[in-house]
């Protein structure tokens, strides 16, 4: 694991941290933005080029923004009068630990079970365009039957505002 | 001869490299390539504001800068010194980090686009084998910026600014990334590279551009559209106009900050503008196959430049449109047309060579085009003028 790979790392739990812990709301958008690119240049860092560019796409391009509308247009963005943290912090700590360690366990384990493969596999923006087109079609298809009945959702949940008397 | 000067930078940068010991050789290679983009882009955006003021004052029959320098060009100079020398005001219930870290963020994201662009044979910093993806998702990470600008001013001017330019921002960046997906078709891979050298080819001496082909110009309008509004440009600027918003998302940055926002925004137009110079205009090749003699890269750089003068007398000519009408605009006419385009480039790829496929896909855009065009116009009941005065 070469340096990289730890910047790369230190960036990302320190974002996602400052995201939880700082007081302003905006501020903590903005650390998961930077938490979300750290991701996308791990991503990177694995020569998966489609998938960091499209995390830097969809995620830093359209869902930072939506979650920093979301705290403007709502009265989230005042500073909270009290802290941010909740009295019963420990529980919420243990159960964060023992979910990680389920998961770390279950990750590490399942390393045995994958192929063994000398070299890095490189994956195009082709292959991946043939297989979406190919053997997984049918969930493509799904998955934009989904995007159209959320986006129709939301023109309707929009609507229904101008019919209510003013 | 006409080779040597042609890769001219590659063979200088390789002589420096050469120098260096075998390990640090990459590093050197990649430092030049940066040092050069970063000395050559502002430098060019200083010969633009000087173009662009003389432009715009002619063209709105006033002289623009005489005083300084002959026809003014010593202008970016005395911008450059008033900028460093202004106080830096920020106001006291800003939010100072933020403040600080938004036009740091806007150039540098800005100057990342410019790293995957073929600027000349061979002349690119990375050859990515998605480039183009690179390039959109780092224009994506540029609204952001604005928007850090507009909500740390704390300044309901500017907050109104930013979240009027994000939000034509993001309406924008569909068409925007949808035009060049025909492009991305046609030619099969997503980095810029090949894309111009499968423009690289002539055929009676004419190039295989693709603004030549009835898809492509179709692709090349939508993409001129959405660029300018990508950049918040005029008619699309009314984040940042003058005469409706103070300055927009940045009224409240003085001195240096705001010339790098100017600089971010005219690098950022520089950005756009060769991206579309490669994608449409064949990037580095000769519009005719004689003239294959002069460097590419002087061809790559007229054409960027021809298309800042296009965008400058756009900006001189029409006038702004409202918030509604643009994203109106967006969302009905340019988005619907570049899923036409899609269908378009497909059936031309389909139907095989010949003169058959140029008329039906040409008479496919026009109709549709007319027929939208026609049908938008008539809900709307334009009449004589009626002026609504205070009694």
């Amino acid at each position: 694991m070469n340096i990289v790979f730890w910047i790369l790392a230190v960036i990302t739990v320190l974002s996602g941290l400052a995201a939880v812990t700082l007081k302003n709301t905006v501020h903590c958008a903005l650390a998961v933005t930077g938490a979300f690119a750290g991701l996308a240049l791990l991503f990177l860092q694995l020569d998966a080029q489609f998938a960091g560019f499209a995390q830097i796409l969809v995620y830093i391009g359209a869902v930072a923004i939506l979650v920093v509308f979301a705290i403007l247009l709502t009265r989230g963005s005042d500073t909270p009068a009290q802290g941010v943290f909740s009295r019963t912090w420990f529980a919420g700590l243990l159960i964060a630990a023992a979910v990680f360690t389920v998961l770390g366990w279950a990750v590490m384990n399942s390393a045995a079970a994958l192929p063994h493969e000398n070299a890095v596999p490189t994956v195009t923006v082709q292959q991946i365009g043939q297989a979406l087109m190919g053997r997984y079609v049918l969930p493509l298809e799904i998955v934009a039957l989904l995007l159209t009945a959320a986006m129709l959702g939301a023109v309707i949940v929009a609507m229904h505002e101008k019919g209510e008397p003013k | 001869m006409a080779n040597t000067l042609d890769q001219i930078f590659v063979l200088l940068k390789h002589w420096i490299v050469a120098y260096f010991p075998l390990a640090l050789q990459p590093v050197v290679g990649i430092l030049l390539s940066v040092v050069a983009i970063i000395a050559t882009f502002p430098a060019l955006f200083a010969l633009t504001t000087v173009i662009e003021r003389k432009g715009l004052g002619r063209m709105q029959n006033r002289i623009g800068p005489n005083r300084t320098g002959p026809f003014g060009i010593l202008q970016p100079v005395a911008d450059g010194i008033k900028s460093l020398t202004k106080e830096d005001i920020v106001p006291r219930s800003a939010d100072a980090v933020v403040h600080f870290v938004a036009p740091l963020v806007l150039v540098v994201v800005v100057f990342m686009g410019f790293a995957v662009l073929p600027m000349g044979r061979n002349m690119q910093l990375v050859d990515m084998d998605a480039g183009l993806l690179y390039f959109f998702a780092i224009g994506a990470s540029a609204e952001l910026s604005i928007f850090m600008a507009g909500w740390s001013s704390r300044n309901k001017y500017s907050l109104l600014g930013a979240m009027r330019a994000v939000a034509q921002m993001i309406s924008y960046e569909v068409p925007l990334l949808m035009s060049t997906v025909a492009i991305v078709m046609i030619t099969g891979s997503l980095s810029l590279v090949k894309i111009v050298e499968a423009q690289n080819q002539y055929t009676w001496g004419l190039p295989h551009w693709y603004i030549f082909t009835p898809w492509g110009f179709a692709a090349f309008i939508m993409f001129c559209i959405a660029a300018m509004a990508e950049t918040n440009r005029s008619p699309f600027d009314l984040p940042e106009g003058e005469s409706e918003l103070v300055a927009g998302y940045f009224t409240e940055y003085s001195g240096f900050k705001f010339a790098l926002f100017f600089l971010g925004e005219y690098v950022g137009m520089f950005s756009i503008s060769g991206l579309g110079t490669t994608l449409f205009l064949g990037g580095w090749s000769a519009p005719l196959a004689v003239l294959n003699f002069m460097p590419s890269w002087i061809w790559f750089f007229s054409k960027v430049m021809l298309s800042i003068v296009v965008m400058i007398w756009i900006r001189g000519t029409l006038p702004r449109l409202r918030q509604d009408q643009l994203m109106n605009f967006a969302w009905k006419f340019v988005l619907p047309m570049t899923l036409l385009n899609l269908f378009v480039a497909g059936l031309w790829r389909f139907m095989g060579e010949g003169i058959l496929r140029w008329l039906v896909c040409s008479a496919i855009l026009l109709g549709v085009y007319v027929i939208v065009g026609r049908t938008e116009m008539r809900r709307r009941k334009i009449g004589p003028r009626s002026y609504r005065y205070a009694e």
